[in-house]
């Protein structure tokens, strides 16, 4: 016990005296997060818009107030014509032209029907497809407002509601998501490398001829970065919530316990890599091509996995930040229980003890 | 006492796949002796080091450490040897007063003992001033006592010591030898590889090993009678040739 005691003191001295290492542990999750959360948008505001508006009457006129004032849209310029819609998309900055026909208000009365179009830059196929969907739904509101009684023969009307995101704050998307990739990255990586740095240090040889058995320099190594990674996760949740209003509706103690088991797995995966990479550099790259990428794009993070060709969803399976991000997508969110993530906690487990097993293995192969 | 044998080790066997590194050693070294293992680059001496520190297991052979047995007896040997290597092993990013504490702790010394011989140690090195410095700021010479007193920190039985003077001038390696003797006098032994030939005359009792075998073993004296030769360097030569 006392001997893990200096082990452990001497990690904290390596810690807390590079500069470096203090950076990657407190600098870049913070950065992070902050980055993801203000880059990261499903949400539009103050797009520039043009209005060809050939009625100019007082539906019309009514209907552009409503986008103005939505705070979605600003309005960049009037047109006289449609010959100008092109050259103005191309100089980049109207991302959608909408345009009323003529006697709009006099057909719609008369008629029934007034015909609204909506031209939207779809060189950017996201945006074009927010926009003119924000743009539909404020007139559909406009004309169900004007005529409540309108009675259209057979109409079906759905009533949507966007639960557990009432606002579809993409921040609600991002912020577990980016808890998972920090916190892997992090975890990962520090311990792979400080690890490799034992080896080419030469010290790694003193600690193997000491008295120290192979699981204790794996706990000493361990337990420092477990506990500024908890730390760090607490830090995230704090962000998460005050900055960007991300709830934790479910049990705060169940977030933290799944967070720690998430950490561990990710500190066992990091001591695995250590066993293989003969270098620092080598453990870096390691960490940051094989953990980094999959973890964005395999886990559900920003990419559904529903959506993904079958092969992509099979490899998702063993992307733990894929069980995590359900996990805490759950509890923040929907305030689930461990009676309904009981699977995916599982899941890490049984990662987390794979990964001990074999780092375990591999440390004492190398004594040999 | 005297003849006690400290390391014994019969028919070493050590195999990298089809390599030989270690062809079939056999060896005593007795207690309270400077023991040198000379060889070129690639004789194989750093093998056997590591295989009686128990950094690498051989491939057949009986070898008994400190009078443990090398294979079931692990925990034991590792508790009475010291270590040191030619990186020098010190932490750089910690003061010399925290490696040491470090170096006590993991070997299990109480701190009210680690005080008495840190304080002890440092006077001797005349390093007392030194000791909140960082490792990374000192010059190598004292890197290297350093490294060299926190091997043996804990009173080991033996200490081994792979090339220790490796880079390092002529002076500071004569003073490094001071400190050798110094600790064999208080009955450690010590088993050191070297290729430096004037390092041999200062050993009891040397083998030279060439291509994974002992072609010789005796005492320097002994050995310049034996192949007629002024120094070591010239019985090195004779043997290697």
């Amino acid at each position: 016990m006392k001997q893990l005691k200096s082990f452990i003191k001497k990690e904290f001295y390596h810690i807390f005296r590079d500069p470096r290492t203090m950076l990657i542990l407190f600098g870049i999750p913070i950065a992070q997060l902050l980055i993801f959360g203000t880059v990261i948008k499903s949400e539009i505001k103050d797009v520039h818009i043009a209005i060809f508006d050939q009625a100019k009457d007082e539906t019309t006129m009514q209907i552009t107030n409503k986008l103005l004032s939505s705070g979605y849209f600003i309005l960049d310029e009037n047109l006289s014509n449609t010959a100008g819609i092109e050259d103005i998309f191309r100089k980049g900055k109207v991302k959608e032209v909408v345009v009323f026909e003529n006697n709009f208000e006099e057909k719609l009365t008369r008629e029934g029907t007034a015909a609204v179009q909506l031209i939207a830059d779809a060189s950017d196929p996201n945006m074009a497809r927010l926009v003119t969907s924000y743009t539909t739904g404020i007139i559909n509101d406009y004309i169900r407002k004007l005529n409540p009684n309108l009675q259209i023969p057979l109409q079906i009307e759905p009533q949507v509601r966007m639960y557990f995101n009432e606002e579809m704050k993409s921040a609600y998307l991002f912020v577990p998501g980016t808890m998972a990739l920090i916190l892997m990255l992090i975890s990962a990586m520090m311990t792979s490398i400080s690890i490799t740095r034992e080896k080419e240090l030469g010290t790694m040889e003193i600690l193997l001829v000491s008295p120290l058995r192979p699981s204790q320099i794996i706990i000493g190594k361990v337990l420092p970065y477990l506990m500024l990674s908890v730390i760090n996760a607490f830090v995230i949740v704090l962000i998460g919530h005050f900055v960007f209003g991300v709830p934790v509706t479910g049990s705060f103690i169940l977030l933290m316990l799944e967070t720690i088991l998430f950490i561990l797995m990710a500190l066992c995966l990091g001591i695995l890599i250590s066993t293989v990479a003969k270098s620092q550099m080598v453990a870096m790259f390691i960490s940051m091509v094989a953990l980094m990428l999959p973890t964005i794009i395999l886990s559900g993070f920003i990419f559904p996995i529903e959506n993904m060709p079958k092969v992509l969803q099979l490899l998702s399976h063993i992307m733990p930040a894929r069980w995590f991000i359900a996990i805490i997508r759950g509890i923040m969110l929907k305030g689930t229980g461990l009676l309904f993530v009981w699977k995916e906690t599982l899941i890490l487990v049984g990662m987390t003890l794979i990964f001990i097993a074999v780092s375990v293995k591999k440390f004492k192969i190398r004594l040999e | 006492m005297e003849n006690d044998k400290i390391i014994t080790v019969q028919n070493l066997v050590k195999k990298f796949g089809s390599f030989t590194a270690n062809d079939n050693l056999t060896f005593d070294v007795y207690r309270g002796e400077i023991f040198g293992f000379l060889g070129a680059n690639g004789a194989g001496k750093t093998t056997a080091l590591r295989i009686l520190c128990g950094l690498s297991s051989p491939t057949s052979g009986e070898v008994k450490v400190a009078g443990f047995d090398i294979y079931r007896e692990t925990e034991k040997i590792k508790k009475n040897i010291g270590y040191m290597s030619q990186k020098f092993s010190l932490y750089e990013d910690l003061t010399v007063s925290e490696n040491i504490q470090f170096y006590a702790g993991i070997y299990g010394i109480s701190p009210k003992k680690r005080k008495e011989k840190e304080a002890l140690l440092l006077q001797k090195l005349e390093m007392t001033g030194a000791r909140h410095k960082l490792i990374a700021g000192l010059p190598l010479g004292w890197k290297q006592k350093l490294a060299f007193s926190v091997a043996v920190f804990h009173d080991p039985k033996i200490v081994f010591l792979d090339e220790p003077t490796g880079g390092v001038d002529p002076v500071t390696r004569r003073k490094f030898w001071d400190l050798i003797y110094e600790v064999a006098s208080n009955g450690i032994t010590v088993f050191v590889t070297t290729h430096y030939m004037d390092e041999a005359e200062y050993c009891d009792r040397v083998s030279i090993m060439d291509a994974g075998k002992i072609e010789a073993l005796d005492s320097p004296a002994n050995l310049k009678k034996t192949y007629n030769a002024k120094n070591m360097d010239e019985v090195f030569i004779q043997i290697a040739r």
